[in-house]
């Protein structure tokens, strides 16, 4: 359990940190997934850029009509923002739900992201709120949509040399209904299938419907069969059930010891059963 | 300073807060990894990747000359040094040369193949990765029922059946008790291997000190005296040029009540290069290398009247040896099999044991130690027979227990029971969770198709380990009692307890014999350059018989103060009291200090006595001690998920006198939440190659704080008449009780779909497809 020798740079500006990524170090944020990977040598960095040293990289602010978050937000600081819980509660309900108090510390939502873990939990709240991301390299800078973002398990399209600076995500309003809903894995705390919606509803009517779900195949994914079983429906028990049914309609599930595909798949129709009728319940 | 003349105040019985604690939530304590010394050097140990091969070649030149490196040993080097011992005497017990670095052949994934030594433990590590070992991989086998099956690859060469040991004992009459029975049910149930995860990982520092000619081994470990002894004769030392201290031990839970390869080896390290060096575990390490827990496979035969009446019980028990005997392993089925009848009142059993060898990390004790396996086994038996006969599985427990008029008893396993009363602990439990009214519930929640259960074990335990003969090393303790001449008293404990709270109940017991405050009264254990030998802390002991040695030890002591206040009082009618001797004629006292600074002082010294105030007692147990109790769990099924939420836990122990209410409930709290681990959560799975497949802590899921349900701890109290305390032990009780309860719970929830058994751990997706088999 004793990680490879390494060089640390605590930097003080994103242009620093992007130099120093240029030529090949790799960014440090909340270290709760890469330094364990370290430990095991299971990734061996010769260079580590800490981007928590960076203030500029920590804020959560709503501009522009959107709301902006920093890539090194704690997972405790997107759970505990006022802000995000009056006007994007999915992410600070997915927020709570990820790991424990010490890794809700230490964990960032830019690391969380970046790592795309296939069980963790923020990549479903993120692909049902359709989230940008803005990447950052050394000369450039892009926008990707989070449903173009996860491309594998621990995949995306980050360059190397590129960070994510900021999350983007839209403001839900009150007709808006959001929830978040997972089996943990009990060893890990991470998700065995984690499933997140957001239904907006017009004179009882669904009006639009997005589901986010982590865990049960590479990476997270939008369910949209099961979005366009909701819209336009005024939806009955039994419209959920159906709905709910579609999210994991053709996915290679994952198996493991924990749980085998077939269960994950059925984990996954009962949580978005249960996430769709909470979130409707939350429609104010 | 004038605590001790004025007190009044008892202590023992009373909810005093641990005195350990501030240190060790402070995090202030000193263990293993916080030791320094100057010139320490640190190793590293390489491990074999493979469950079983040939060793063609080791190369470690490369190794040897990065940087930091001082050495690199490998089994060639360390051949002189003798083998791990196992503890354990048996006839035909077959016991593999296990030698503390691998020479030919590698045996299970972690098996120490060479040790690194460097002068700081990141080039130690670096470096083991440089050394270059060829190996010859070969079959292995993982599963104990597969490696008993024809053709199975041997995990020894030279004993192709991989049978370790057999062990086998008869009670009564069990062919009449068949023949004679109107039912019979059989279940095979498996107790699955655990790891028993403690907290703090093992860890070793050796320092050689040439000069004097003294090793001084610091490990974490429930047995530094018999550490000692071992160690001193594995390396070729005299044992009085070996100390062994056993700073803060963070959690042991049976698995460090071991000699294990790596305390020889650091000290074979330490001798070689004259320095001190430190091993710490990894907590990989501590998965794969430190002892396992359970590894049972059993099959139950229970032979019954139609009225539920238990005549007969056979068990054929499977125990997974793992590829070495550990000191302790072929000694716990054995203590399964004497568990075999429970607290029920049959004189009929048969239970055969074949221990098997397997390319795994060997078994040994943990937490129960083989009597969480018997609980498990004869309490689900007995709810398996409930349900044949229709019977409540309380009333049909009541029926079979040994009564109240019946002790001491003799059981048919040839244990006597010491004490009990056993219809009241379950009693109470059924009161306290309201069983009446929760059956009644519970067919009304079957009739809307929800699954509700309702979960009862009754638990015996064998506690104070043990009578000497009964045990491979000793089964007394010892204590010592100095009282300085400042009248300040000094326990030295051979217990070495680690955690469980005798700094403080100990003190409890001194303060109100001696009448003197706790904060006169320091317990030390733990070191055997200054505590007297001692066997250790394990198998629910330390009170019940380290307590014991003590109290005598005290009244030695007692005695002596009141001939110096005789003296000092000129009187031959004292009584000793609060902090003071008093005539109890002319009412004249001297104080506590007063006598001790007498007794050193020894201007004058009463007839026929020393000066000086101090006592050593070693106390032999007559007989164990036999706790017991009932646990009660109420459970909901989650019928989508297959999850189970524990909506009631009812604990009644009965553990003899207690002397700290406090104490025990953390205890029992902690040993159910052992429990439940089993129960629900935990499992050691190795995969067919023998590689661990749980081996880290986000496969491996031990119960955290948010997982516990609320426990109501309660007690019923039925003193043991084994030792003057009263006591029997209280250690592992939670963990024996549990796993049975919340099984039953489950099983119980899930009879309406035909469910008769379940093994552990009770997985949602286990529950899953029973219920979605109906659906
Ligand atoms: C015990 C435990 C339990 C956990 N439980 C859960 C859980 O229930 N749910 C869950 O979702 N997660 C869980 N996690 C993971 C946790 O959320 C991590 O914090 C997260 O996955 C990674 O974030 P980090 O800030 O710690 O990143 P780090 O570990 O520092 O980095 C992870 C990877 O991302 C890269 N990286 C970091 N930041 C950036 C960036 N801004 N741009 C580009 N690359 C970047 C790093 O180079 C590295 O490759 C758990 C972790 C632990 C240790």
């Amino acid at each position: 359990m004793i990680a490879q020798k390494f060089e640390y740079t605590a930097p003080k500006s994103l242009d620093e940190a992007l130099h120093l990524l240029a030529s090949g170090a790799k960014p440090l944020a909340g270290g709760m997934s890469l330094i364990p990977m370290m430990k095991l040598r299971l990734a061996a960095p010769e260079h580590l850029v800490d981007l928590r040293t960076i203030k500029d990289l920590n804020y959560i602010r709503e501009a522009g009509g959107q709301l902006h978050i920093g890539a090194t937000a704690s997972h405790y600081e997107i759970e505990s923002s006022a802000l995000l819980r009056q006007k994007c509660p999915l992410l600070t309900e997915t927020a709570a739900a990820i790991g424990d108090v010490q890794v809700r510390n230490m964990g960032t939502i830019g690391g969380s992201v970046a790592h795309a873990d296939p069980a963790a939990d923020y990549p479903a709240a993120l692909q049902a709120l359709e989230a940008k991301f803005v990447l950052n390299g050394a000369k450039s800078e892009r926008t990707v949509s989070a449903a173009d973002f996860f491309v594998d398990a621990f995949t995306t399209t980050l360059e190397p040399g590129e960070i994510l600076r900021e999350v983007i995500v839209p403001i839900d309003d009150a007709r808006t209904g959001t929830s978040y809903q997972k089996m943990v894995q009990p060893a890990s705390g991470f998700a065995i299938v984690g499933v997140a919606v957001r239904v907006r509803q017009n004179a009882r009517k669904v009006s639009f419907a997005r589901i986010g779900v982590t865990g049960l195949s590479n990476h997270a994914y939008r369910a949209t069969a099961a979005e366009k079983a909701l819209e336009g429906k005024t939806p009955s028990a039994n419209d959920i059930q159906n709905a709910a049914a579609l999210v994991a309609q053709g996915v290679d599930a994952n198996s493991d010891l924990h749980a085998s595909a077939d269960y994950r798949k059925h984990l996954a129709a009962v949580h978005a059963a249960r996430a769709i009728k909470s979130a409707i319940s939350r429609i104010t | 300073m004038a605590t001790t003349t004025t007190k009044t105040e008892t202590f023992v019985g009373k909810r005093i807060r641990r005195r350990e604690d501030p240190r060790l939530i402070t995090g202030t304590a000193t263990y293993v990894e916080d030791i320094q010394m100057p010139g320490m050097h640190y190793a590293v140990i390489l491990r074999s990747p493979h469950a079983a091969a040939r060793i063609r070649s080791i190369d470690t030149k490369k190794a040897v000359s990065a940087p930091g490196v001082v050495c690199v040993f490998t089994g060639k080097d360390t051949k002189g040094v003798g083998a791990v011992p196992c503890g354990v005497a048996m006839p035909d017990l077959r016991v593999p040369q296990h030698t503390i670095l691998a020479t030919e052949r590698v045996y299970f994934v972690g098996h120490p193949v060479a040790v690194v030594v460097a002068r700081d433990r990141y080039l130690a590590r670096d470096a083991a990765d440089l050394i270059e070992v060829d190996y010859e991989v070969l079959p292995a086998v993982a599963d104990p029922e597969k490696a008993l099956a024809k053709g199975a690859p041997a995990v020894h060469p030279q004993w192709p059946d991989n049978v370790a040991f057999t062990y086998h004992q008869d009670g009564g009459n069990i062919d009449k008790a068949f023949a004679e029975a109107d039912v019979v049910v059989k279940q095979r149930i498996v107790s699955q291997r655990l790891v028993p995860m403690a907290m703090e990982t093992r860890g070793v520092v050796a320092e050689w000190r040439g000069a004097d000619r003294q090793l001084n081994l610091y490990t974490s470990t429930q047995i530094p005296h018999l550490v000692r002894t071992i160690v001193a004769a594995m390396l070729g030392l005299e044992e009085n040029r070996m100390r062994v201290i056993a700073p803060e031990v963070g959690g042991g839970f049976g698995s460090k009540l071991n000699v294990y390869a790596e305390e020889a080896l650091m000290g074979y390290v330490s001798m070689k290069i004259q320095k001190p060096v430190k091993w710490i575990e990894s907590r990989r390490e501590n998965f794969t290398c430190t002892i396992h827990g359970r590894g049972h496979v059993d099959y139950y035969e229970v032979a019954a009247k139609r009225d539920g009446t238990i005549l007969g019980i056979k068990l054929k028990l499977i125990q997974d040896v793992g590829a070495y005997h550990q000191l302790l392993t072929p000694l716990i089925p054995q203590l399964s099999v004497l568990m075999m009848p429970g607290l029920y009142n049959t004189q009929n059993i048969r239970g055969d044991i074949i221990g098997v060898f397997t390319n795994c990390v060997p078994t040994d004790a943990y937490r129960g130690a083989g009597r969480p396996e018997a609980t498990h086994g004869i309490e689900r038996m007995v709810d398996i027979l409930a349900a044949e006969l229709k019977m409540d599985p309380a009333e049909i427990r009541l029926k079979n227990f040994v009564t109240k008029d019946k002790f001491p008893y003799p059981t048919a396993t040839g244990l006597m029971y010491d004490s009990g009363d056993y219809a009241t602990p379950l009693k109470k439990a059924l009161d306290l969770v309201g069983y009446v009214k929760l059956r009644q519930e519970q067919a009304d929640l079957r009739k809307q198709g929800k699954y509700m259960g309702i979960g009862i074990s009754t638990y015996g335990e064998i506690c104070a380990i043990g009578p000497s003969p009964a045990t491979p090393a000793g089964g007394w303790e010892s204590a010592t009692v100095k009282i300085e001449p400042s009248g300040k008293v000094t326990i030295l404990t051979g217990a070495c307890p680690h955690g469980q709270g005798e700094e403080t109940t100990f003190a409890q017991i001194a303060a109100d014999e001696l009448g003197v405050g706790l904060d006169d009264i320091l317990v030390i254990r733990g070191d055997t350059a200054v505590v007297q030998y001692g066997i250790g802390t394990f198998g629910s002991r330390a009170t019940a018989v380290g307590g014991t040695a003590l109290y005598y030890a005290l009244q030695d002591l007692k005695a002596k103060i009141k001939k110096f206040g005789e003296m000092l009082l000129e009187s031959d009618d004292v009584s000793l009291m609060i902090g003071q001797v008093i005539d109890n004629k002319s009412g004249k006292a001297k104080t506590f200090q007063e006598i001790a600074g007498a007794a050193y002082r020894a201007l004058k010294l009463p007839p026929n006595t020393e000066p000086g105030l101090l006592a050593t007692r070693f106390w032999e147990p007559p007989n164990f001690t036999f706790p017991f109790g009932a646990h009660i769990v109420v459970t909901d099924i989650d019928d989508e998920t297959g999850q189970i939420k524990i909506r009631r836990y009812v604990a009644v122990d009965d553990c003899g006198n207690i002397l700290n209410p406090l104490i025990v409930d953390g205890q029992v709290h902690g040993g159910v939440a052992q429990g439940l681990g089993q129960a629900l959560w935990e499992q050691a799975v190795y995969d067919d190659n023998g590689q661990l497949v749980t081996g880290e802590l986000t496969d491996y899921a031990v119960p955290r704080a948010q997982m516990m349900p609320w426990i109501e701890s309660h007690h019923t109290c039925t003193p043991s008449p084994i030792n003057p305390l009263g006591v029997k032990g209280v250690g592992e009780a939670g963990t024996i009780g549990c796993s049975p309860a919340v099984v039953n719970s489950v099983v119980d929830a899930l009879s309406p779909l035909g469910v008769r058994h379940l093994d552990m751990p009770l997985t949602p997706e286990k529950i899953w497809k029973v219920v979605a088999k109906k659906n």
